[in-house]
């Protein structure tokens, strides 16, 4: 019960079996859970900051682009009623881009990917380049000066637009006939 | 029948220059940043009627289209046609992130609240010459999460409501009506892709017409919610689901009376929306016709235009709509001579044939007055 909590629920019933558990990966390897947080940092992230980020990378690997970046489309799917049988709601525009990078000090590969929604190649490739980054030695570092302030920004941010939102909540009465007073506002239904 | 034809190429030319130039104002251009942040429920409607999430993409489609939404909605689907698919995202979770809008008709009160968010109900619709930008207090931003279930979930633990996920279910792949022929009758995923691209005045008629009694479905709001959730997609070369961000989308769960049957105990029944953006107006509208579609399924007497389920989803499409009633204003100049020389013959016969009559006519009174004359001579 425990292994398999990692997937989502909204897997397909085929055979369930766990992704294999980050210890038994290759040595440094990150979790899926870790993956999936980096990704979702670097996904949301606004271009510009991404884009500078990187331009200010100190002592930049060499790049090298396996894939793209280039433009495709993903279908967006929904349920019924919100939790019932999947149905295609419409396309999304997605980029993807695999990059390969060279650290030359020690002589080793990183491949990185990335997914972003929306028509953005600079976006996607900067994402892969810090998702190769997040494989290499320098993951502390890209933790620490890129996805940390990244994840703390976006959630400043979300916890902004959730407390406006949340001023709109609203507490309407039902007006009781004949006998409301002035002063009687009761809630009742 | 249309026959292709030929030249015209330097009026066209031209025609297209005298387009571009009413296109262009006097004023400064309109960047597609500015239509894309200030006119997000146009964007949202371009959106989902081009089946196409692309804020960006739909903002500019709608520049170039002069604001005919219908020319932009057919730019987007065109342009998706030049694109690889990577694949399928999982599915969305509408009640994962708290909306940014819910509300519900039917409970006062129900946990997370009624979240008005930015709505233009309760608006005066007066005309105003400045637009204020005034700024909402925000709360305390300290605000944990407040979870908001679905309305239809807090039904659901009763059973007074049917279930989405009935006994025996099993998650059944959904058919996908870009990629494969249309054909009748459909099942609910391939009604709800089709209405979730369909016209949204279509749909809004059709949705009014079910309440005003051409098929009854007595509905509630049971639920509209408006927010932003996130996109994930298992891509095959990672092996696991990563978000790829995030989109706005409108869900609208609509609760409708049923009576019950041999089989079914009396229980309210559902109708489903969900559109890219905001679009509450379309998504509520699909709700009610996905739920008067459902007719058949509940045994319901089909008499009204929203129940017949190949009227509707045939004639949703506003791109296979205008493009069947445009290319009337096309050329038709062969088909149209064939059926000059046609009515020509036609007339031409039916000209020899009353002349035949009136002569045959004219014949029998001559003979009859001849006769007469025979009489009254004899007399």
């Amino acid at each position: 019960m425990p292994a398999d909590a990692v997937s989502s629920d909204t897997a397909p019933p085929a055979a369930d079996s766990p992704s294999a558990p980050p210890a038994s990966a290759s040595v440094g390897e990150p979790s899926i859970d870790e993956r999936q947080r980096t990704a979702r940092v670097l996904a949301n992230a606004p271009l510009e900051e991404l884009t500078e980020l990187w331009e200010n990378w100190p002592d930049p690997p060499e790049v090298q682009y396996l894939r793209g970046p280039e433009a495709g489309l993903v279908m967006v799917q929904g349920r019924t009623g919100g939790t019932g049988d999947r149905f295609n709601l419409g396309e999304a525009t997605v980029t993807r881009a695999t990059v390969l990078i060279r650290d030359a000090e020690l002589g080793t590969d990183h491949t990185g990917t990335a997914y972003v929604l929306g028509s953005h190649p600079d976006h996607a490739g900067v994402a892969a380049i810090f998702d190769a980054l997040l494989h290499s030695a320098q993951r502390p570092r890209v933790l620490s000066d890129v996805i940390e302030p990244l994840e703390q920004a976006q959630a400043q941010q979300e916890a902004r637009r959730r407390a406006q939102a949340r001023s709109t909540l609203v507490d309407f009465f039902t007006v009781a006939r004949e006998n409301a007073g002035p002063d009687d506002e009761e809630d009742a239904e | 029948m249309y026959v292709a034809v030929k030249g015209g190429e330097k009026a066209i030319a031209n025609a297209h220059a005298l387009l571009a130039q009413r296109g262009s104002g006097k004023d400064a251009r309109i960047g597609w940043r500015q239509v894309r942040d200030q006119m997000g429920v146009l964007i949202s409607r371009v959106m989902a009627e081009g089946s196409l999430y692309d804020p960006d993409l739909a903002a500019k489609a709608l520049l170039q289209a002069q604001g005919d939404v219908l020319e932009a909605v057919t730019l987007l689907r065109s342009y998706r046609t030049t694109l690889p698919r990577f694949g399928t995202t999982t599915p969305l979770d509408t009640s994962a992130l708290p909306a940014e809008r819910r509300i519900s008709a039917t409970f006062k009160d129900l946990p997370g609240g009624q979240q008005l968010g930015a709505t233009f109900d309760y608006t005066h619709r007066l005309l105003a010459d400045d637009l204020p930008t005034p700024q909402p207090p925000a709360a305390e931003a300290t605000e944990e999460e407040v979870a908001m279930p679905r309305i239809t979930d807090l039904l659901g633990v009763d059973a007074l409501i049917e279930p989405d996920r009935p006994e025996g279910w099993s998650d059944p792949e959904p058919a996908d009506l870009t990629r494969e022929p249309t054909v009748y009758p459909m099942s609910r995923a391939e009604r709800l892709q089709a209405l979730a691209r369909g016209d949204e005045g279509f749909l809004l008629s059709l949705g009014y017409s079910t309440q005003r009694g051409f098929g009854r479905t007595h509905p509630f709001a049971g639920e509209v919610r408006v927010g932003e959730v996130e996109v994930s997609f298992e891509a095959p070369e990672l092996g696991f689901e990563v978000p790829i961000g995030r989109m706005e989308v409108t869900d609208c769960q609509m609760i409708n009376q049923f009576v019950g049957s041999a089989e079914q105990p009396p229980q309210f029944t559902r109708g489903y929306g969900l559109v890219f953006g905001r679009g509450e107006r379309k998504a509520m509208s699909m709700s009610l016709v996905d739920r008067a579609l459902r007719a058949e399924e509940f045994g319901e007497r089909q008499v009204s235009p929203a129940q017949d389920e190949e009227f509707v989803l045939s004639h949703a499409d506003n791109v296979q709509a205008t493009g069947f009633v445009e290319h009337l204003k096309l050329p038709h100049y062969v088909d149209f001579q064939g059926e000059l020389v046609l009515l020509r013959q036609l007339r031409r016969e039916f000209e020899e044939r009353r002349e035949l009559e009136e002569r045959q006519e004219s014949e029998q009174r001559r003979q009859a007055e001849q006769q007469d004359k025979k009489e009254t001579a004899h007399g």
